[in-house]
């Protein structure tokens, strides 16, 4: 690296958290506990994905929603991921196909243990949002095919066109109230309540408009927040079980405050390892993180003073930041358009304008991609959508390579090198807007 | 080698292959050249309604990636290690110029690697007419029907506009039976392979479907009565083959030499899931009544099933290909699907227990497009022929 180099930071043995993220943690720590416990509880479970998740709807029926994308993250945080992916490919699954789906598999065929180390509950009913992501709909059935459940099917039209047209809209109700709907009630035993539903549309609405406002700090010099690493905690309860609730209001108001705070303070983002420093580059990041390597991941960043200030994959579980909020007055339309509009149900032309203006909006230096190996859905394309970027914005783009939740396919020091070489062509980038002035 | 064909089969495979190996679609473009305003619209697999693009007067064009005979330079630009062959050849064909008289493309709904290359069609070729085409995955008739009739308007209005007139009810119903009859013949002929697979190589059968992507659907037509005269007047040698299924085929397409290895390492071929969209409605679509709808309820209630549709029953799962085993009397299955392809890997262990449960031999190995190498899927296949010969003997 040039000169102008910040000294790495010395690697600490415990990541510094601050208070929103520790309450995070708690809460996803609680969920756990609840569900390991339906056995006891007599609670119900329903296995849904995190895309076009029907929170809301799902807790009206009193199910608890276990989300198996989550479950492979957890696995790929805590490392074990590796071992339940080989396991799934040593029982005949590709070694070319998602890594999520075989991470679950695999921990499936290792006695399905939970981050809390007891044993998850087999799911009463599996509900596919089938949006955004083909593999959904294999994966559930393979799902199926182990726990033989009744599984709902909501298929979510793509936004091909960049818009979404009446005809899908009365695809989607006319599925919720005619296929969704009467098997929850069927598998849970409670008879559908829209005022219920109407509630809570109304708190993941308020949710929204905090988790919003917490994003968009990214805005502000510094930055107060880390939109991509930082932002994973951020998204963890709305994208997850928690929409709709008190929890999640509770939340992204603290969060909120949390984050209004240390901007008011002029701070930047809290690292693993303390405050961030002087905030050197502004990115904006395309598609998932790594997870097995993700502290590894996040310190060639913060170590060069690099900080994400948007990114695309905070937007998989819901793109809230153009406007849309969960509306209570049409309870039915509004899970629709939800389940539509999240970010890899967008043809690559909206997903392009979205990163170009996010490259504006948020004075970033530049686009960096991603691209997961097992990932589909938001890789095939990506290389199109730099160069598109790239030439619209004019801002330096760099492709990096990983995977989800598959060690193997992380390599240190390509991507630091990378990273490193993307850093200096930014640095000459400046150089040289400084000698034309 | 493929065993020479007969000479009255001779002159219409070489006809079947000039059209395989030209990557320049000269057939197409003629067709187009004959009459001033005449349009193509190319399509990709799985399945589009033909027949709507019949109906327009435009002639369907299928596209099923470059081959083992197209080298891919730019294409490769555009997609990572990880992903699969067929959209990067297909990026060759369009930024090469090969496809420069395509004046629209449809890009069915099967895999997020397709539906994105829809993505990228529009922004690489924005004076084609691009269309991402959904089908349903609901298959109740007032709700996956309804949506599908309402897609199918659009398609239907877009494309008339393409040409400057609505296509009308008859011009469609017309069509409807000119797919009706096309589809007949290609059952025709997979029944007369099943019965007489020594009379129909598979390569030969795999040529003829090929030459239905390209071929107005009368000349098709014509072309497969032909070759099943023809075939039906020559007797040829029998093998001591086995009968195989072949399935994962579906999007990507196997080289030629792929399936002709099959045969020669003692396989017959006696079906398989190769360009579906030529059997993709497995019952006579009625040409009378409202023919959106009627085209929408084939597509519910009488169209095969593969990878990419939800099955909605875990019972029913697999249960085609079973089926497709006793129906076509065949000793085993084999399991060929292109490196990464989501859907074909994705449901292949579950395809796999399915056999097992029903006592169905199997062997499994993946493909690309552009593979070279088959000394390695003859020793598979041999060994699978072999085997099961051995278990059928004991």
């Amino acid at each position: 690296m040039n000169a102008t180099t910040a000294a790495p930071k010395a690697p600490g043995k415990d990541a510094e958290k601050d208070a929103s993220m520790q309450k995070q943690k708690a809460m996803m720590a609680a969920h756990y506990d609840r569900l390991t416990d339906a056995p006891q509880s007599g609670a119900k479970v329903c296995s849904t994905f995190v895309p076009g998740n029907l929170n809301e709807l799902i807790a009206c029926f009193g199910l608890l929603n276990n989300l198996p994308e989550v479950n492979a993250i957890q696995n790929g945080l805590r490392r074990t991921s590796g071992q339940f992916v080989l396991e799934a490919e040593k029982i005949g699954h590709s070694e070319d196909v998602c890594t999520y789906v075989k991470s679950d598999i695999g921990m499936m065929a290792k006695g399905n243990l939970a981050p809390n180390g007891r044993k998850f509950p087999d799911p009463d009913v599996l509900l596919l949002s089938y949006t955004g992501c083909f593999t959904f709909m294999k994966w559930f059935e393979l799902l199926r095919e182990q726990f033989d459940c009744e599984t709902i099917m909501l298929h979510t039209p793509y936004m091909a066109d960049g818009r979404i047209t009446p005809n899908m809209l009365e695809y989607m109700v006319k599925q919720l109230k005619e296929e969704v709907i009467p098997k929850l009630e069927r598998v849970s035993g409670v008879k559908f309540d829209i005022d219920q539903l109407r509630e809570r549309l109304k708190k993941s609405a308020q949710a929204e408009e905090d988790l919003v406002h917490v994003l968009q700090t990214a805005r502000n010099r510094p930055s107060p927040i880390d939109a991509y690493f930082g932002g994973i905690y951020y998204i963890g309860p709305i994208f997850g079980a928690f929409r709709g609730t008190d929890d999640a209001v509770e939340y992204y108001r603290f969060l909120r405050a949390e984050v209004d705070a240390r901007l008011a303070a002029g701070l930047g983002p809290v690292t693993p390892e303390g405050d961030l420093g002087k905030e050197r580059y502004r990115l904006v990041v395309e598609g998932p993180p790594n997870y097995t390597n993700f502290r590894q991941f996040w310190k060639m960043f913060y170590d060069e003073g690099a900080v994400v200030v948007a990114s695309s994959y905070t937007k998989v579980g819901g793109v809230y930041d153009f406007g849309f909020r969960h509306d209570p007055d049409k309870p039915l339309e509004t899970l629709a358009e939800y389940c539509l509009s999240v970010y890899t149900n967008r043809n690559l032309p909206m997903r392009i304008d979205m990163l170009v203006n996010y490259l504006e909006d948020y004075a970033a230096d530049g686009l960096l991609i991603n691209s997961i190996k097992s990932c589909n859905s938001f890789s095939a394309g990506q290389l199109l959508m730099m160069r598109e970027i790239e030439k619209r914005s004019g801002k330096p783009a760099a492709f990096i390579e990983s995977d989800l939740v598959d060690p193997r396919y992380f390599s240190a020091a390509n991507i630091k090198n990378r990273l490193e070489s993307y850093f200096q062509m930014i640095e000459q980038r400046r150089a040289g807007a400084r000698s034309a002035a | 080698m493929l065993e020479t064909a007969m000479p009255e089969t001779a002159a219409i495979i070489d006809h079947a292959t000039a059209l395989f190996e030209d990557l320049n679609f000269g057939a197409a473009r003629d067709w187009k050249a004959a009459v001033p305003g005449r349009k193509v619209v190319g399509y990709l697999p799985i399945y589009v309604p033909r027949e709507l693009i019949h109906a327009a007067g435009m002639l369907p064009l299928g596209i099923v990636g470059g081959g083992d005979q197209l080298e891919v330079i730019h294409g490769d630009a555009y997609y990572q290690s990880y992903i699969c062959r067929i959209p990067r050849s297909t990026i060759e064909l369009g930024v090469s110029g090969r496809l420069d008289f395509v004046d629209a493309m449809l890009f069915p709904s099967i895999c997020d690697v397709m539906r994105n290359l829809s993505g990228m069609w529009k922004l690489m070729f924005p004076q084609v007419y691009t269309r991402y085409f959904d089908v349903p995955q609901n298959y109740r008739d007032d709700i996956g029907g309804n949506y599908y009739v309402n897609e199918l308007a659009e398609l239907r209005h877009e494309l008339g506009a393409l040409r400057g007139a609505p296509i009308t009810d008859a011009e469609l119903n017309l069509s409807i039976d000119a797919y009706n009859e096309n589809r007949r013949l290609v059952n025709e002929l997979y029944g007369y392979r099943i019965a007489q697979p020594w009379q129909v190589p598979a390569a030969e059968v795999y040529l003829l479907m090929r030459a239905g992507l390209v071929l107005p659907v009368d000349e098709h037509s014509a072309m497969l009565r032909d070759y099943l005269a023809a075939a039906r007047r020559t007797a040829r040698p029998r093998r001591d083959n086995c009968r195989i299924v072949l399935t994962g085929v579906f999007c990507e397409q196997p080289p030629l030499n792929l399936i002709k290895s099959l045969e020669l390492s003692g396989c017959y071929v006696v079906d398989d899931d190769l360009l579906l969209v030529t059997r993709w409605l497995t019952a006579d679509v009625p040409t009378g009544g409202d023919p959106l709808r009627n085209l929408a309820l084939a597509f519910l209630h009488h169209s095969e099933s593969t990878a990419a549709k939800y099955e909605p029953s875990q019972k029913e799962k697999g249960q085609h290909l079973v089926r497709a085993v006793r129906r076509s009397n065949a000793e085993g299955v084999i399991f060929a699907s292109p490196s990464f392809c989501d859907p074909a890997l994705l449901d292949r262990p579950m395809l796999q227990h399915v056999l097992s449960a029903a006592g169905v031999p199997y062997v499994a190995f993946k493909y690309a497009e552009n593979s070279g190498q088959m000394q390695p899927i003859r020793e598979q296949a041999g060994t699978f022929a072999d085997s099961i010969k051995l278990w059928s003997e004991q």
